[in-house]
């Protein structure tokens, strides 16, 4: 198992709030879509202040 | 495009506008790029500014002025009113604006004076040499160049990359920084002239809901709350969707608008050699109000002018630089942001019985002009109760 952290881009607005609180500069707004980089730590806090749920850290299975 | 400029703006908001237009006013080559395709659009913000703030840079248009405010009330937890007066309410009298219009309106403003604007063009790194910021790696039509330039401005937003790029830490805590929603809604029954605030930790817990009238039947209609108030079932919308079924359940929604709004102080310095940071960017929103539109106006304009210089001294340093720095810290705009930051850590303290206590007996207040300092004296007499929580606040204000 891992963590990662989804984007659900048909929840978006792609406003950038997350992006102003990553603390690893992980996330970017490019127009109008999200994107994460490798420097992403799930810690989750993007998933907590987004104001529509568009984030959200899962437990994935490794393949 | 051309690869150099003296100046070059990252972001085509207000603040990105003005300093283009002041550093094209000064004389030098300058250029915006936007990522977006539009300026303009889409809107993240409730669009009030207050009316001497605004004519300070430009003269009120109609085409961009969708409604005119005369006056504020604040609606306390327990529904108790409390109605500002054009004299009182200040900075909350004075336009919504239509910021589609709005915005372009100054970009275009920027370009009479000889800037260059380029939209759909991206940075995607930053120009770093020997600990000095040369400009951008920009994205445009599907490749990459450098555009290089003596003095970069970051007016890249709330969801600012460009000083982090060069090395400031832009991060907001997460409890400072607003989470919000709101909708364009027509066909409700409002005040016109009225906007209105909802505070309360039901209706918006550590942030406050509004109604900002746009024209007859029309308004926005919003929410803020803190970061760490957030989560499944209790986000901005949420809260949104709660108010709007109270109170404007007939509405239509014909836009939705989502946004991040900082409250937190502003970055501890907003200059590095090559480098000016301006508005939402350097974390310059009110931290009471979240009103961003005039900090951004100042701060632009402010580093559009000393980039001018200090490119004109030939000595773009920190240092030299750090002029813009003291200068808006010194300013009236400045001072309120501390000031307002040390309110708004006092008033996320407050309970609902509380914000009731205050709201209602600030009532009884007259005030000929508003001020903040008359305000929380005539609290510390109204509210015995409360004498040690206020003066502390009073003596944080200094």
């Amino acid at each position: 198992m891992f963590t990662m952290l989804n984007i659900h881009r048909e929840v978006c607005g792609y406003c950038g709030a997350c992006v102003s609180v990553c603390p690893e500069g992980a996330l970017e707004l490019i127009d109008a879509y999200l994107s994460v980089s490798d420097a992403c730590i799930n810690c989750g806090i993007c998933a907590r202040v987004c104001p529509l749920g568009a984030l959200e850290v899962t437990n994935e299975e490794r393949v | 495009m051309k690869s150099e400029y003296d100046v070059l703006v990252v972001g085509g908001g207000p603040g990105g506008a003005m300093a283009a237009k002041a550093a094209a006013e000064a004389g030098l080559s300058a250029c915006i790029i936007e990522k977006r395709p539009a300026i303009g659009t889409p809107v993240r913000c409730a669009e009030g500014v207050g009316e001497e703030l605004l004519t300070e840079f430009i003269d009120p248009d109609p085409r961009w002025i969708a409604a005119k405010i005369d006056g504020a009330r604040i609606v306390a937890p327990d529904g108790g009113e409390l109605n500002l007066s054009p004299d009182m309410a200040g900075n909350e009298v004075g336009y919504v604006l239509d910021r589609k219009i709005f915005d372009r309106e100054l970009v275009w403003k920027a370009a009479e004076v000889g800037a260059d604007i380029f939209v759909k063009a991206r940075a995607v790194d930053a120009i770093v040499e020997d600990g000095v910021v040369r400009g951008a790696v920009v994205e445009y039509m599907g490749s990459r160049k450098e555009v290089r330039a003596r003095v970069t401005i970051a007016a890249d937003g709330v969801e600012s990359k460009f000083a982090r790029w060069c090395g400031i830490d832009t991060a907001v805590p997460m409890a400072e920084l607003e989470t919000c929603a709101q909708y364009l809604m027509t066909d409700i029954d409002i005040d016109p002239a009225l906007t209105v605030f909802y505070l309360g930790n039901e209706v918006a817990p550590e942030g406050y809901a509004w109604v900002f009238p746009k024209g007859e039947r029309r308004a926005n209609v919003g929410i803020g709350i803190s970061g760490k108030k957030s989560g499944n079932g209790h986000r901005a919308r949420d809260y949104l969707d709660t108010f709007v079924r109270r109170h404007f359940p007939e509405g239509k929604i014909i836009e939705l608008i989502v946004g991040g709004v900082s409250v937190c102080r502003p970055l501890a310095c907003t200059v590095a050699n090559g480098l000016i940071v301006v508005g939402d960017a350097a974390r310059l929103s009110d931290p009471i109000t979240g009103g961003g539109i005039y900090n951004a106006m100042y701060t632009g304009n402010l580093a559009g002018k000393v980039a001018a210089d200090c490119i004109g001294n030939g000595d773009v340093s920190r240092e030299a630089l750090a002029v813009y720095d003291r200068t808006w810290r010194e300013s009236t705009m400045g001072k309120a942001i501390e000031r307002n930051y040390k309110i708004k850590e006092y008033f996320i303290t407050l309970d609902d019985e509380k914000l009731n206590t205050l709201i209602n007996s600030a009532k009884k207040i007259k005030m000929d002009k508003f001020s903040t300092m008359t305000l929380v004296r005539e609290l510390i007499q109204h509210n015995p109760k409360m004498l040690v929580e206020l003066q502390a606040l009073k003596k944080s204000l200094g």
